[in-house]
């Protein structure tokens, strides 16, 4: 198919109404809603999308849970805490090394990575209940590895048996003395996707972990690193830049994280947001109880990278580090441009579309425009409507009766430790030089007009639009992955990075441009068919020479 | 060291599994139903099941693996999930038009409850499910068992739809257990040849390893059909291949529709394979062909050609219960000694059987069903084997003790083969000794000093 001349051009309300068409009536209504042609370009009113909704039953979504959210996503790099999933065997299994967050287990060696822990509930725990059991494999995880931390897990049925995780963790902590444990309920069928266990992990990071360490850490321009989680070895590349720069990174939430990571992320000066989605929570809770700012970054992509490095040496206004920064900008980038400028001889005006969790879908758009690519199409999993228009729809939103049983945690400056680190009108003066505090974009304003966005996307539309708008690759995850490929299209997966990465920061733009470049001008599509069936009609009998 | 935190000392553990050598009911039931002809798997509790369920599948076959889910809310979870599988069939069947949807539940659905034949009868009242489409169901509750276990309960819902007409076919059921799609392509392969007309099922062959085409068919042409599922109450008899696979589907339709059974271990290795094509061609009165013969002449050449490396080697190997009593009894076949076997799947026969199998033999076994790796880890590090057989997990202790690994069962994510080469049978078996010699030789080759390296091996 890569090979075929795109023969029809469809209008984008052709398509959304071509990917609607064979929904039962209630189930179109429904989509329409979560499928937008973008139009938020400046001068016009960005239309809104609704997001964060329930999925539709039986629509073969690309979509997870919240325990994969929480466990799987937030709390699953931290490489000395032993998390217990407190459930029947697959959950823990499934999360078991599956993302790819690389660890490196420093020199105290804690490293709970390639284990898998789980209380592996059985039928008599789900009659009799399984606080026991879950105290039990406490005891056991605290005398076979003496950790910082251990961390619960609920799962699905743990919610509906009743099970208290909180009070098992808190007598086990007590009991202990020297090892914090501490309980997730992030039962699966909680909100409606991943992004419940993100906030619920968020909640519990910041009580149980944020503040503990209270010894001021080392170091010239802290910053933490928000929703980077070292897929790939993505964080290493990032913070190999850092200390190029000069920048302390005091704890990243959580690619290659540690339980003092997380203790000491209040003494960071400046709070980078990655992974908007995951994080925002905490980032907003560092802000409100301790006074640390916070900005949005993007280190996917070489100019993304260079941008958000300049934002950050502009918050600290300090001249060594912007020249630093300079420098080090001056350094990276000739090989970036080098490799760029040879790759987009061959990916130039090709299309991509992406389809990832919850922040992955915005943040690649840049690499690929560097290669001369466009992004046609693009959706989130699991964003919200702040992720796809941008922070200022969020008075607007309302909480649906799925979403309503999250909880909110309340936090306020802390009496001691609150500290502005900026003065309000060194705020306003670094506002009016062009930096957003607390503030994220969207997804959509850095799509081109015209282009179809869609939310939870489903395996029904993800072929739909293969089929009508041929791009020349396709990015989204495992699931995904084979069906696309079998329709002759390139596909890269932007969660696990296909065993690849880094992708981000200046060595992973090299990566990247040189992957793309490999899959979409693979020779193996050209295979598809055999001779005799390009050719099938024999047209005359064959003669030995 | 990856995994630095196993201590030698062994420790009775009685509430935490730690890295364990198994998985959940569900995914058992979800890779059977895609064996069914135009099925699609469908996860009745909260959507992250499917998703992680398909991913794993997917990273083991490097294929598409499709299957819907009720994607349970809060709500749904306290109140009952009927109103999401009822919209959820409605959907499926308007929008991805299968011939079948095979339900399963997880501890969600199945801690609250829900009644799925219930729901179905009353979806088929509503006309949710169109004429002459199939909506199957099994309870598959992830507290109980393993994977295997739901694989199994999955197989009995298919053999459930056995419609007897009183009159025998002259055809033979045959269970195939939870092996790879080549594997059950290879049992028909066998079966044709010594010419036994049989009805296989589940059957993922044609659908796990479906081309690159340019088309992506959502149901690849395999798999047995519901029709040929309506008649296997009219066969001479059943096979079931594996005791924990396949054997409560072959008795269910022995009970309920006279349709006798036998149970056989699954066909890997030489012996097991023997006792296979034995009774296969016994119980249809034919006379097996010598290409058959031919076959496992080769596999016994084999073994013999290259005993003294395989004489003595102590092994160390996990998995399921069905495959690892036909690997053990093949290992001691050739004196090698599986001296660690565990599987996470509970059933106290499987230590019994496993046992009888390495009695009498210059070695103790350590043996443990419910058992975990991290269990397995500990006895090696306290005495090492030469070889590893497992799944990808067991990578890890692969490296950090220094031992080469057969990758072999479920799942292999880091390799790719397992879904075209069969590994049952005598070509089977073939494949398995290749494979285990390569890794035992390359690790000499590796060792031996420069005075003792040879050529000729």
């Amino acid at each position: 198919m890569a090979k075929t001349k795109k023969l029809v051009q469809f209008t984008p309300t052709e398509i959304k109404d071509e990917l609607l068409k064979k929904y039962p009536p209630k189930v179109a209504r429904k989509r329409a809603k979560q499928i937008m042609i973008n139009e938020a370009q400046e001068n016009e009113t960005p239309s809104e999308i609704v997001a964060n909704v329930r999925t539709i039953p039986g629509i073969i979504t690309m979509r997870g849970c919240t325990y994969a959210g929480c466990k799987g996503v937030i709390l699953g790099p931290t490489r000395d805490l032993v998390n217990i999933t407190h459930g029947p065997i697959g959950c823990g299994f499934y999360s078991w090394l599956t993302r790819r967050n690389q660890t490196d287990p420093g020199p105290d060696g804690e490293n709970y990575m390639p284990y898998c822990f789980s209380t592996d509930m059985q039928d008599q725990d789900i009659i009799f209940g399984g606080e026991k059991k879950l105290a039990a494999a406490i005891q056991e995880a605290y005398d076979l590895f003496h950790p910082k931390g251990i961390a619960i897990f609920a799962t699905c049925p743990v919610g509906l048996i009743g099970d208290d995780i909180h009070a098992v963790a808190k007598k086990m902590k007590a009991k202990f003395g020297d090892c914090n444990v501490f309980a997730f309920s992030c039962e699966g069928y909680k909100g409606v996707s991943q992004s419940a266990g993100h906030h619920i992990a968020n909640n519990q990071v910041f009580t149980h972990l944020v503040g503990e360490n209270e010894k001021p850490k080392e170091g010239e321009f802290k910053i933490n690193l928000l929703g980077e989680y070292n897929i790939g070895g993505d964080g290493f590349e990032i913070d190999r830049i850092f200390k190029l720069c000069g920048i302390t990174n005091i704890a990243t939430f959580s690619g290659n994280s540690s339980y003092d990571q997380f203790a000491s992320a209040q003494h960071a000066d400046l709070n980078t947001v990655m992974c908007h989605r995951s994080i925002n929570y905490v980032a907003d809770m560092l802000e409100t109880k301790y006074g640390i700012p916070w900005i949005k970054v993007n280190f996917i992509g070489a100019n993304a990278t260079a941008k958000s490095l300049r934002k950050i040496a502009e918050y600290f206004g300090d001249k060594k580090l912007i020249d630093r920064v300079e420098a080090v900008i001056a350094e990276e980038m000739p090989e970036v441009e080098a490799v760029a400028a040879d790759v987009r001889t061959r990916t130039e005006g090709k299309t991509a579309m992406m389809f990832v969790g919850g922040s992955r879908a915005h943040h690649y758009g840049e690499l690929f425009s560097e290669m001369g690519m466009k992004t046609i199409s693009a959706g989130y999993e699991f964003g919200h409507r702040d992720d796809y228009e941008g922070r200022q729809v969020i008075p607007n939103l309302k909480v649906d009766a799925d979403s309503r049983n999250i909880e909110e945690i309340e936090v306020v400056a802390d009496d001691k430790y609150y500290n502005p680190r900026k003065t309000p009108g060194e705020m306003q003066a670094l506002e009016e030089s062009g930096l957003k505090f607390k503030h994220y974009d969207g997804m959509n304003p850095d799509m081109d007009k015209g282009t179809i966005i869609v939310d939870d996307l489903n395996q029904y539309e993800a072929e739909k639009l293969v089929e009508l708008l041929k791009p020349d690759v396709f990015c989204a995850g495992i699931k995904e992955k084979y069906s696309i490929q079998k329709l002759g299209v390139p596909m890269k997966q932007l969660h696990s990075y296909d065993s690849g990465g880094p992708y981000a920061g200046f060595k992973g733009a090299v990566n990247f441009y040189q992957e793309i470049d490999r899959l979409v001008n693979s020779k193996v599509w050209s295979y598809m068919k055999a001779p005799w069936q390009e050719n099938p009609e024999l047209t005359a009998t064959f003669v030995w020479e | 060291m990856l995994l630095r935190h196993t201590p030698t000392e062994v420790k009775e553990r009685k509430a935490l599994m730690i890295n364990p050598a198994k998985t959940c009911q569900p995914i058992g039931a979800m890779y059977a139903a895609l064996g069914i002809h135009g099925c699609l798997p469908h996860s009745h509790g909260s959507q992250g099941c499917c998703a992680y369920h398909r991913s794993a599948l997917t990273r083991h076959y490097k294929e598409p693996v499709s299957a819907s889910t009720s994607s349970f809310t809060e709500g749904a979870s306290v109140f009952g999930g009927q109103a999401n599988l009822m919209q959820a069939i409605d959907n499926i069947f308007t929008v991805y038009e299968p011939e079948v949807i095979a339900v399963h539940t997880t501890c969600l659905s199945e801690t609250i409850g829900d009644d799925l034949k219930q729901i179905r009868d009353r979806a088929q009242k509503e006309g949710k499910i169109p004429e002459g489409k199939t909506v199957i169901g099994a309870p598959t509750p992830s507290y109980v068992g393993s994977h295997v276990t739901g694989f199994s309960n999955m197989v009995k819902a298919m053999a459930e739809l056995a419609e007897p007409s009183g009159k025998k076919n002259g055809k033979v059921n045959i269970i195939p257990g939870w092996v790879e799609p080549c594997d059950m392509a290879e049992i028909k392969r066998l079966a044709g040849m010594v010419g036994v007309a049989i009805t296989l099922f589940p059957d993922t062959s044609g659908i796990l390893d479906a081309p690159l085409t340019g088309e992506y068919k959502m149901f690849p042409d395999g798999g047995v059909t519901i029709d040929e599922l309506k008649k296997c109450g009219d066969a001479m008899g059943t096979l079931a291949l594996g005791e924990w696979c396949s054997a409560d589907a072959a008795r269910w339709l022995d009970s309920k529709c006279k349709v006798p059974c036998t149970v056989l271990d699954m066909p890997f290795g030489l012996a097991a394979t023997d006792r296979f094509i034995d009774v296969l061609r016994t119980v249809a009165g034919v006379t097996v062909p010598d290409t058959v013969a031919h076959e496992r002449g080769q596999l016994v050449d084999l073994i013999s050609d290259m005993h003294q490396y395989f004489y003595g080697k102590r092994v160390a190997i996990w998995g399921d219960p069905d495959q690892l009593i036909s690997m053990c009894e093949f290992l001691v076949s050739i004196d090698m000694q599986p001296v660690y076997v565990v599987t996470g799947t509970p059933g106290k026969k499987f230590e019994a059987r496993i046992k009888e199998i390495c009695a009498g033999q210059p070695f103790e076994v350590k043996v443990k069903a419910k058992g975990d790796m991290f269990l397995m880890h500990q006895w090696i590090k306290n005495e090492s084997v030469d070889l590893l057989i497992g799944n990808s997990y067991g990578k890890y202790i692969a490296r950090d003790e220094d031992i080469p690994l057969l990758r072999w069962g479920f799942p292999i994510l880091d390799r790719q083969g397992h879904q075209y080469f069969p590994t049952v049978g005598y070509k089977g078996g073939l494949r398995l000794l290749e494979k285990i010699l390569n890794l035992l030789l390359d690790r000499k080759d590796r060792d031996d000093p420069e005075t003792g390296f040879e050529l000729v091996l």
